[in-house]
Parts: C-alpha cells; structure tokens; sequence
C-alpha cells in the first residue's frame, strides 16, 4: 500500500467496515470525515483488520465488524424507538431538546477522552478540569466572555499539557498521572472557591450566558458547537498527519516512531486537547448554568470513557473513531431520560445501568477482539 | 551493546539514590513528618492524638493492603471506594440482626463484588483498570440504590468495635494489625503468595509454568473485597452512621498512593507490606499536619497529587535502569 494509492483502495475496505448497510439518516455528524480511507498510511495498526479485499471476509467477520462499529447506534435507534412509544413525554421538543444540552457537555468531554484512548491512553482528571473550567469561566465572565473562555482554556490546557509531560516525557504511566491530576485540578478549584463555599454567578444578560443560552434555528448554541467539534474532530483524527500518528502510537509505540511519528508529541498534544475540551465544556456549562458550581464533574470521567468505549473505541488504543462516542454520549443520556422519567426509580440507578452497561461492552469488544486477533494469526486469513 | 555499557557506567550514583529512595523514602518522609510535628504543632505528643491517628489510619491501610495484593498481580483494583460504600450499605440494611450478621454480610458483598471483578480480568481477559472501574460506577449505584441516603447507625456493639478498645489498643487498630500480618505471611510464606508474585512478574511465563492464574487473580481481586469492605463496616462502626454518598470517595487514590509511595512497583511482580504501612502513616500524618496547621482540606488535595507523582516517578527510575 502505497501512499498514491490508498485513497483509491482504502475506500472499499471502509465501506466494507460498515457492514454496506449503515443506513445514513441518523449517523448523519461528520459521517464523511468518519468513513473516509486514512490518508497517508495504509498500515495504521488499528486498521490492519479490516483492509483485507472485500470477497475473502466470511459473513461471521463482517457480522462483528459491524457490531463493533454500529452496535451502540443500534442500540441507541432501539432504545429512542422502545422509550418513544413507552412514554408519551419522552418524544416532546422540550425533552429531547434537554437531552441534546445535556449532553453536549458531555459529548465534547468524550471527544477529547477519544483522541487519549486511541493512542493508548485514558484521562481521569476531566471530571475535575471540567468543574475547574467552570469555575474559572464563571470568575472571568465579570471581565467579559474573551477572559472567561481564555482563563478556562489556558488553566485546563495547563493541566493537560503537565499530564502530557509526565506521560510522554517522564514516561509514567497515564492512569495514575491524570488519578492525580484528578485530585489536583479538583484541589485547586476548591482553593479558589474557598472550600467550595464561594459560587461565581454569571450575570444572566452578559455576552457569556448567551453563548450559553442563546438558540440557533430552534437548537441550543451548545449543541452547535459540540456538532461543530465534532466535525472537526473527525476531520483531524482521520485526515490528518496528526491524526494519523494518534491511531500509530495507540497500535504500537516502537512501530509508530519507527515510520516517523513523533510518539512524546502526539501524546502530549492528545492530553493537551483533552484537557482543552473539558475546560471548554466546563466553561459552556457554567454559561448555560449561568454559575461555575463546583460540585460538578464527579464520575464525569467515567462517563465519558464509558460513552468511548459503548461507542467502539477499543481501550487497548490504536482503533476508534469519534462519531461512536457521540452515540455513545447520547444512549447514555437516553438511558439516563428514560430512568428519570420513571418516576420510581431514583438517580443511583443510573449508575448501577451505566456499570451494567460498561460490563457488557467492554465483554463484547473482548470478545469481538480476541476473534479478530485468532484470525488473523490463523494461517487461512 | 556499546551504549547499553555507557548507559551503566554513567548510572550508578543516581539509580543507587532512586532505588534508595523507591525503598525508604517512605520512611524517611514518615519520619521528617513526625519530627516536624514534633517540633511544630501543639498536643502533637499525646496519647490521644496518637489514638485518633491510629484509627485514622485503619481504613486506609486496609484497603491499601487489598490493593497492595491486586498490583503485585499487576493490576489495580479501582473499585475499592464503592465496595466501601456498598459495605456501609449492607450494614445499615442487615444491622437489625446484630453486629455481627451485619459484617457477614458486607464481607459477602465485598467478596460478590471481588468476584464480578476477577471473573472479567481472569477468564474475560479485561484490562483490570476498565473491569474494576465498571464496578467503581456501578457499586456505588447499587450502594445508594440499598440506602439512598444518610443513615444513623445506632448499636451499642457496633459502636464498641469502633470505638472501644483492648487493653487500651482501639479495635480498629487491632483488626488492622491481624490483617497486616495475614497479607504479609501470604506474600511471603505461602503458595498462593509466590504464585500471586510469579503471575505478576510475567502471566505469560505463569501460565506456561502451570500455575493456577485464574483461581489466584480470581482470589486476589476477591481478597481486596474483603479488605474494603471490612475497612468500610470499621469506617461505619467509627462514624456511627452509614452514608454511601460519601464514605470511600478517593480512597482508591489513598491506597494506590500508600501502595506505590511504600515502594511496591506497578509492574507488579513485587509486594512490600511494610512500605505499605508506612505509605498509608504518610498520607494519614500529612494529611493530619495540614489539617492542624489551618490549612484547608484542598490544600491536602493538591499535596497528595504531588506526593504520588514524586512516588510514580522515583519507581520509575528503579525500573529503567
């Protein structure tokens, strides 16, 4: 596979990965950057299953293939349909509108969370750089939304670039790095806040609340820009150079700085972005709540790397793509509009579903990820 | 090989201070805590304070020896605060049949829970950070599902096992001491301790030499149940009250921290109990120092992300070279 010519080639085994059945309606967010060949090299490891020709896949391959791709939308198209005819509320503008809000914070969280998973990694602090930046923003906004969005954007930054360092540089490992930074960033929020006593309010008619508030053609201003980051996303993580070394380094470090990229720089943009998007979303947040409320956050890291993972991002790196998480990020909050409206039930069940949820994915992909592997070290494929 | 000698030759004097450090640092940051409380903060010297610290401590150090056990198999156990929680939960729930049905029954819940954990590491073949972070989300749920909120515990003999003592030694701490000395003669004097480091050191080379992997993760994981959950029915029989909200919020950090700052390396493969102790001591008495200085809670926060960052990376240098 040569670069000239994996445009060409690359799109069928694409299509292939699709199952040719994606039905386009509703995976409509940067479905494009999505399904596109990867540029440049044709060897990205996380790939490497799925570039065979198309006529020599047995059924069962495509079968899985499909499943680890499309589950979580099918999941998420079943469970809207089931909740839809079960509760009357449920369709109404209004609640589906809440979802959307609901979870656009989340979903630009997960999208950083995505960049860090496919090179190998995984973010713990985003729960509290989210809580940081919305704390941050909520202090700056009395100086305008430029200071608030900046503030919240070079702190969380910060701490992402401190993660990257001590990832990439010191080589520790990244779990226990961003565990402390967890601590750390949630530390320095209370620190500003005093003990969390203090709330900064964002001043209701203020150019920041807006960005917040504000509706675009009937949708929240939030929700475009997570559609927005989304698209972009995907662009960088499929069709760029960039892009290109985060899915080398998730599939195997010695091999990606071998073919040239630069394994410390990319980890380091990837923690780097992370924490960028937490802040971002932290702030956003703290626009729409029109205060920085400093209990936020907590368990938001689980979450994402939950939406990641439903949305079939492989936690071992080197295979994943950001529309899954996005779907991901919407069945959770489905799921989590549905527990609510069951009035009985309270929110802990939530938490018990997403656990639930967490076990089954994360046995299917094993699952689906050992067969893969067994084929392709049997001599037949 | 040429520069594999020059890199040899040049490292001694720091990897000899690294290592020194990975081993007694901990000690030695003990005692620069002690001395420094010593000197500076008021009624540090008292049977009482040293008491309280004491009792602190227990939890802490328990589950830490849990999680001692789960990364010298080179895992982790992240689920330790929600099995807490869900002990403090079950003992609320069973506590109308007495103290003891109560611990049988949060022991039982740790153990469920170390099970669900071990099954998926030890025959699903999941990663130990994303099995045992499910059943963080999840039993913590489950927890406030049980008991939605704060609960009196009020018993006369659970609040004896939490705040009377034998011979003037806290229950707590007594329980604390058995546990140590069970896990640090596992580790060192039996089967299932050399098998649980061999697994550790390489599954691979632990499988092909017949060990039982699956059975001794299975038993480690459920190990480190047991311990959080004891460690919670303690932390419940202390406060007197049952509140899964709260009670073992980071406290996976806490004993991860004590773990690694005691010099345990998380390539596994290695368990020392006693840096383990003295790690937990550590997070106990600087926490305790910031708190008697007048400095609030996040400062201690921010203190111990520093302190297990310093600790990751004096290990990491001992593994390098």
């Amino acid at each position: 596979m040569s670069d000239t010519n994996t445009r060409h080639h690359g799109t069928r085994p694409a299509d292939a990965n699709a199952g040719g059945s994606a039905d386009g309606s509703a995976d409509t967010h940067g479905r494009d950057a999505e399904q596109a060949p990867p540029t440049g090299h044709g060897h990205v490891p996380g790939q490497a299953a799925s570039s065979g020709p198309v006529r020599s896949r047995p059924r069962a391959e495509r079968v899985s293939a499909f499943a680890q791709r499309h589950g979580a939308l099918v999941a998420l198209v079943l469970t809207a349909a089931v909740s839809a005819l079960s509760f009357d509320s449920f369709a109404d503008p209004g609640n589906l509108q809440n979802i959307a809000v609901s979870a656009a914070f989340l979903a630009i969280v997960a999208l950083g969370m995505t960049f860090v998973i496919v090179s190998g990694g995984i973010d713990l602090s985003v729960g509290s750089v989210f809580a940081l930046g919305g704390v941050l923003a909520a202090w700056g906004s009395r100086h305008g939304p430029l200071v608030a969005l900046l503030l919240a954007l070079t702190v969380c930054g910060g701490i992402g670039l401190v993660n990257g360092l001590l990832i990439a540089r010191a080589r520790l490992a990244p779990f226990i790095v961003t565990l402390a930074a967890m601590l750390g960033a949630r530390g320095l929020m209370l620190n500003i806040t005093d003990e969390g006593a203090d709330t900064f309010l964002v001043a209701k008619d203020s150019l920041f609340a807006d960005l917040g508030r504000e509706k675009l053609l009937g949708v929240g201003v939030p929700v475009w820009i997570t559609l927005a980051l989304f698209l972009l996303g995907g662009v960088l993580l499929r069709r760029t150079r960039f892009g290109q070394h985060v899915y080398a380094v998730g599939g195997n470090e010695d091999a990606a700085s071998l073919m040239g990229a630069s394994v410390a720089r990319t980890k380091v943009s990837v923690y780097v972005l992370s924490g960028l998007l937490a802040g971002l979303a932290g702030a956003l947040n703290a626009a729409w709540l029109a205060s920085g409320v400093t209990i936020l956050g907590q368990g938001m890291e689980l979450e994402a790397i939950s939406a990641v993972v439903i949305g079939g991002t492989l936690l071992t790196g080197g295979m994943g793509f950001v529309s899954g998480s996005l779907v991901g990020v919407l069945l959770l909050k489905v799921i989590q509009n549905v527990i609510n409206q069951i009035g009985s039930l309270d929110s802990a069940y939530q938490q018990v579903v997403s656990g639930a949820f967490l076990v089954v994915v994360v046995v299917v992909q094993t699952w689906l990820g050992r067969r893969r592997k067994a084929r392709l070290t049997s001599p037949a494929a | 090989m040429a520069e594999a000698t020059a890199l040899t030759r040049t490292a001694p004097d720091r990897s000899a201070v690294y290592a020194w450090l990975q081993a007694y640092g901990v000690y030695a940051g003990v005692a620069v805590l002690l001395l420094f409380n010593v000197a500076f903060t008021d009624h540090f010297l008292s049977a009482e304070n040293f008491r309280t610290q004491a009792v602190q401590v227990a939890p802490i150090l328990i589950v830490a020896l849990g999680m001692a056990l789960a990364i010298g198999s080179e895992g982790i156990d992240l689920s330790v605060g929600s099995v807490m929680a869900l002990s403090t939960s079950l003992v609320a729930l069973y506590l109308g049949w007495g103290p003891w049905t109560a611990l049988a029954a949060a022991v039982l819940g740790g153990v469920a829970v170390g099970l669900v954990n071990g099954s998926l590491i030890a025959f699903v073949g999941v990663q130990p950070i994303v099995a045992t972070l499910a059943l963080m989300v999840g039993g913590r749920g489950l927890a406030l599902v049980l008991v939605p909120q704060l609960e009196d515990v009020r018993d006369p003999g659970m609040r004896n096992l939490g705040s009377g003592d034998l011979l003037g030694v806290p229950y707590p701490v007594l329980v604390t001491v058995a546990l140590v000395v069970l896990v640090a003669f596992t580790v060192r004097r039996t089967t299932f301790g050399r098998q649980l480091l061999a697994i550790g050191d390489s599954r691979p080379a632990a499988r092909l030499a017949g060990l039982p992997v699956r059975r001794v993760l299975l038993c480690v994981y459920a190990a480190s149940g047991v311990l959080a959950a004891v460690a919670g029915f303690l932390a419940t029989a202390r406060l007197q009250a049952s509140d899964p909200t709260s009670l073992g919020t980071l406290m996976e950090l806490s004993a991860i921290t004590a773990v690694v700052v005691g010099g345990t390396p998380l390539s596994g493969g290695r368990v020392r109990i006693g840096g383990t102790v003295a790690g937990a001591v550590l997070i106990q008495l600087l926490t305790a120092t910031l708190i008697k200085h007048d400095l609030p809670p996040s400062w201690t926060q921010i203190a111990q992300a520093v302190v297990i960052v310093l600790a990751v990376y004096a290990a990491r240098e001992r593994g390098k070279r």
